[in-house]
């Protein structure tokens, strides 16, 4: 296959940035878009040009780390996917393809399409974590939890913190972010104690790195890689509210 | 956002039960504009109820009004940088995006429909008229297209509903099962909307004189 690549290039955080457009030939619908992107890398550094910097580390869809918006879509329009996972035979032959790193004012570009999600680090470290006594590990089933419960949580506990969802949000929201991490924890009896106060905290910190507030569009779930459901930002709502209450 | 669409809504279904006694004849309409105005007396002076009501919707209208533009303020600030191309939403919803300017339509309808209904400035009848005649003279076949307008406003409102209604439970955190919430916000909607819809199409095309 043959693609038209518009690529975001920015050399550093203080540069203006702007759209570049390359050739990218030969490239098998059997790869995954970011080695895609490597073989156009590859081009680039024989060329003796500065090679388009991205996020990636496990490239198999558990980490994180990639990310970038695909033709106006985070992660492209496969669902359920990260970019690292998005496959060429989804693109037609020929296709113009354009790629923007995650837009959002807490998300500062560092260079072409890698952006710095620190933010999302200090929200997790605001409240995103339960206090337990340290030492051996405790026995399975020293603390029981319900079945479904357990599920639930694991559900919520498989973001990954890519960020997608601020990226696809018009409001440039991170409520599902936050949500999921308060949905894992509050459902299980282990984050019961500091629940309150966890989710006063993750909201506040949200809100004073300058993401948007969030209006139920629901974009972020139908882009997010594991499907975080918006019934995360009603528990977190919720959980906020009893905070705020008490 | 939440509590205070919740009592505009509530408002909008009392407006509507309100509006369907046009159907009763004029006697019961009036009758009814009347005791709107007369409800406790003597207990208490005329128009409590009225004013209590229209104090609670200037309040309401303002914060929700605020509300959404400070939301609106903070998406801009959250994102200095747009996107090249094309956001392409992946949410089903046509609803959701039309808040922020179907919200505008809805605000400059209401002050249009004030001064035709409440204040009779731009009715044919004028303010002084019964409540009944403003209204059949409002929407007189001849003045089509402000019955057009109405209409336009009232699908506005429905689709501000639409999302509104849903959408407020879940910022309350009171949504558990999403999917029926989101029917449930659709029929009211839809029910609201063919409530209001009735008197005006009803005058237009005769049955209501």
């Amino acid at each position: 296959m043959n693609l038209t690549l518009k690529v975001w290039r920015q050399n550093g955080p203080s540069d203006k940035g702007r759209m570049v457009t390359y050739r990218v030939e030969d490239v098998s619908p059997d790869m995954s878009f970011l080695e895609m992107l490597d073989v156009l890398n590859e081009r680039l550094i024989l060329e003796g040009d500065d090679p388009v910097a991205f996020d990636h580390d496990c490239r198999e869809g558990i980490c994180g780390m990639c990310g970038m918006v695909i033709n106006g879509v985070a992660h492209g329009e496969q669902r359920a996917t990260t970019t690292c996972q998005l496959h060429m035979r989804h693109f037609e032959d020929g296709a113009t393809v354009t790629i923007e790193p995650w837009r959002a004012a807490p998300f500062p570009v560092v260079k072409d399409l890698v952006v710095d999600r620190s933010a999302f680090d200090r929200i997790i470290q605001a409240g995103g974590f339960v206090s337990v006594p340290a030492g051996s590990a405790p026995d399975a089933h020293a603390v029981p939890v319900p079945k479904e419960d357990a599920d639930a949580a694991f559900d919520a506990a498989t973001c990954i913190g890519c960020g997608a969802c601020v990226a696809a949000c018009p409001n440039g929201s991170a409520s599902l972010f936050a949500a999921a991490k308060i949905t894992h924890l509050g459902l299980l009896p282990q984050g019961q104690p500091e629940r309150d106060s966890r989710a006063r905290a993750m909201v506040e910190q949200m809100d004073a790195e300058g993401f948007g507030g969030c209006t139920n569009t629901g974009e972020c779930t139908a882009v997010c890689p594991k499907g975080i459901p918006l019934d995360a930002i009603a528990r977190m709502n919720a959980d906020y509210l009893r905070s705020a209450t008490r | 956002m939440a509590v205070t669409g919740a009592v505009l809504v509530l408002f909008l279904v009392g407006h509507m039960l309100g509006n369907l006694k046009i159907f009763l004849g004029a006697e019961e309409f009036n009758d009814y504009a009347e005791w709107l105005r007369t409800v406790g007396a003597p207990a208490v002076p005329g128009r409590t109820l009225l004013t209590i009501t229209e104090i609670v919707l200037v309040v309401s209208v303002a914060l929700h009004m605020w509300s959404a533009i400070s939301l609106a303020r903070r998406a801009v600030r959250a994102r200095p940088v747009k996107y090249a191309a094309r956001r392409r939403s992946q949410a089903s919803g046509y609803a959701t995006r039309t808040m922020r300017y179907g919200g505008v339509i809805i605000v400059l309808f209401v002050i249009w429909h004030l001064l035709d209904m409440t204040f009779g400035v731009v009715n044919p009848e004028g303010g002084d008229a019964t409540p009944y005649a403003r209204m059949v003279a409002g929407f007189q076949p001849s003045r089509w297209w402000i019955t057009l307008f109405y209409l336009v406003a009232l699908v506005m409102v429905g689709l501000h509903l639409r999302h509104g209604l849903w959408s407020a439970f879940q910022t309350l955190g009171l949504a558990r099962r999403r999917r029926a919430l989101k029917a449930g916000a659709a029929v009211v909607s839809a029910v609201l909307v063919l409530g209001f819809v009735a008197a005006p199409v009803a005058i237009m095309i005769g049955v209501v004189k």
